[in-house]
């Protein structure tokens, strides 16, 4: 089960962050080795990303985060590096599904109103975000039925054990 | 009163038994569902991990080693390995190095109009060409498909890309699907359909509708449809499967969210710059850019058709000594008729390497990684920063006919001096 009340510190990044930015192609003899896959996380989009990032940290982007190709890997590497959550003014739509498969929220709002290093807290039932730095608050987009119970359960495989079915 | 249904509509309405409105979530029968070397192994790991011990329907279930064939690292030999073992074990069917790109052999294989196919592998959309609704999903979603024989989809809106007139000369669908990527812009379609109707779809050979189909995604669209007509159905006649064949049209009053009309006469040869897709320009704009590599194939355009334009393109000519010209052709069955027509024989006379069928270049992780400031010019669908395996190299894309004649002169060149 997932927490639904995450804390932590915001690490910003642009628009278009593509999922070749988030592990290269070039990594591909990796991909059945997650723990050296992990150290390159970002590394040409951000580079020292990997070794930045604290346990619950959110990232927080633009537009169209995580477009390309369907590779998982690269929510789990970015869920790996101790990504607590994926903030964003809109996702490509395998990424969004994919990260919400691996357990990782990813929440649609103005990240225009955040600024690198601020402190939030974050609801995931009721979508709200408190910018504890700026006293801001912000509601997120609502996901799918079906997509918050995957979530809640901590991923699609962790649902499908339990359920063994797609419960509507 | 009855609301017409969009391709999408008709097709999701159809797999989940039911009504199926665009906005809807629904739970859709799959017809195939598949995964490729780079996506496979943790697809593996994830279905025995969900509790299942046998596919749903392994004569549905399709394995590809293209990505990584043959393999340049001991790593990816192993998951070839893993791969290998998993479609012996499970019954499900498996195409080896040599065969050629999963989205080519889907469509020659398996794809009929009205199925729906999931795969793991963003470029699963080419299926569209056929009207097949198909679509890319990441290792979980295909895991579960696998185990489950169905998967949930929300239903999505449609765009109507209405194309009218013909390709004027030099022109052709790629530099069509690039204008539409630079007009929607690489999120304009994000959880849509793009739907390609309207009087020219009656010239557009199937080869053409692949190449758009394939390259919906770019525009961050789930499904790139075509409906299935008359020349789906010699296609599917061609590949021995006519008897699969079946008429699927939208309705008459469908609702689309936008409606997009092209003139396809008034198009001219296009391009994306680095490193985004939907930087697109007509390639006067990058005329004289010099290139290290020309690149022609993939599943965007490495077809027969692709190929006959290269070779028309590059017969008697030479490639420029200062740019490499790499052609894998898209299937086992394009490289082979492609001998029998002479196409390769005038490829490699022009100096070019060619590649066994399968991604090759395409995701920068073999046969042809671009060195420090290199420039390439690819027939590929994506040019993001360090895609072809170097983030301090360029890629640009283009149409088969722009990299032959960009090859010959060494820079970025305008095809209608060649054609």
């Amino acid at each position: 089960m997932l927490d639904l009340v995450l804390k932590g510190k915001t690490i910003k990044l642009g628009d278009n962050i593509s999922t070749d930015d988030i592990i290269p192609g070039r990594f591909a003899h990796l991909r059945s080795n997650l723990p050296e896959l992990a150290k390159h996380v970002l590394e040409d989009a951000a580079p020292g990303f990997a070794a930045k990032v604290r346990s619950g940290d959110f990232i927080v982007a633009g537009n169209n985060f995580g477009l390309g190709s369907s590779r998982e890997h690269a929510p789990l590497v970015i869920k790996m590096s101790g990504i607590g959550a994926i903030l964003a003014k809109s996702a490509a739509r395998i990424f969004f599904r994919n990260a919400i498969n691996q357990g990782l929220p990813v929440l649609l709002c103005d990240t225009d109103r955040i600024r690198n290093n601020d402190e939030l807290e974050i609801d995931l039932t009721a979508g709200m975000i408190a910018n504890l730095t700026s006293g801001d608050t912000l509601s997120c987009s609502k996901m799918p039925p079906i997509m918050s119970a995957i979530l809640k359960e901590g991923g699609l495989i962790a649902y499908i054990q339990k359920h063994k079915d797609f419960k509507p | 009163m009855e609301m017409g249904k969009t391709l999408a509509e008709k097709i999701l309405s159809l797999k989940s038994h039911g009504e199926a409105q665009g906005g809807d979530i629904v739970i859709a029968d799959v017809d195939w569902a598949f995964v490729q070397d780079t996506t496979g192994p943790l697809t593996v790991r994830q279905f025995r991990e969900s509790g299942f011990e046998a596919l749903a329907n392994p004569q549905q279930t399709v394995i590809f080693l293209d990505h990584a064939a043959p393999s340049p690292a001991q790593q990816l030999s192993n998951d070839h390995i893993l791969l290998r073992r998993f479609a012996k074990e499970t019954g499900s069917r498996i195409y080896e190095v040599g065969d050629g790109i999963c989205h080519q052999l889907v469509v020659e294989k398996f794809a009929n109009p009205g199925d729906i196919i999931v795969g793991a592998d963003s470029h699963t959309v080419t299926g569209g060409a056929l009207g097949a609704f198909a679509t890319g999903m990441g290792s979980s979603d295909i895991a579960v498909a696998l185990a489950l024989g169905k998967t949930w989809l929300r239903v999505p809106e449609s765009f109507l890309i209405e194309l009218k007139d013909v390709f004027s000369r030099g022109v052709y669908a790629k530099d069509l699907i690039l204008y539409l990527i630079g007009h929607i812009g690489a999120d304009g379609a994000t959880y849509k359909a793009l739907e390609f109707g309207g009087e020219a779809l009656a010239e557009m050979t199937l080869s053409q509708r692949l190449t758009m189909a394939n390259m919906a995604v770019e525009a961050g669209a789930k499904v790139g449809l075509f409906p299935a007509d008359k020349i789906t159905q010699e296609f599917l006649m061609e590949h021995g499967r006519g008897s699969d064949y079946r008429s699927i049209y939208p309705d008459a009053g469908a609702n689309y969210e936008r409606v997009i009309p092209v003139n396809l006469n008034q198009l001219e040869p296009m391009l994306s710059l680095p490193h985004a897709v939907d930087k697109v320009r007509p390639v006067t704009q990058a005329n004289g850019v010099k290139i290290h590599q020309a690149f022609i194939g993939t599943c965007t355009n490495g077809r027969l058709e692709d190929l006959a334009v290269a070779a028309e393109i590059l017969k008697n000519k030479k490639r420029h000594p200062g740019t490499r010209l790499l052609v894998a052709p898209s299937s086992r069955q394009v490289l082979s008729r492609a001998i029998e027509k002479g196409y390769i024989r005038s490829l490699i006379e022009a100096g070019a390497a060619i590649l066994p069928p399968g991604c090759a270049a395409c995701l920068g992780l073999h046969q042809g990684v671009l060195g420090d400031g290199e420039i390439c010019l690819s027939t590929a669908n994506r040019n993001f920063k360090g895609r072809m395996g170097n983030p301090d190299a360029m890629v640009y894309l283009a149409s088969p006919a722009t990299a032959a004649a960009s090859a010959i002169k060494g820079e970025i060149t305008d095809p209608r001096e060649f054609v």
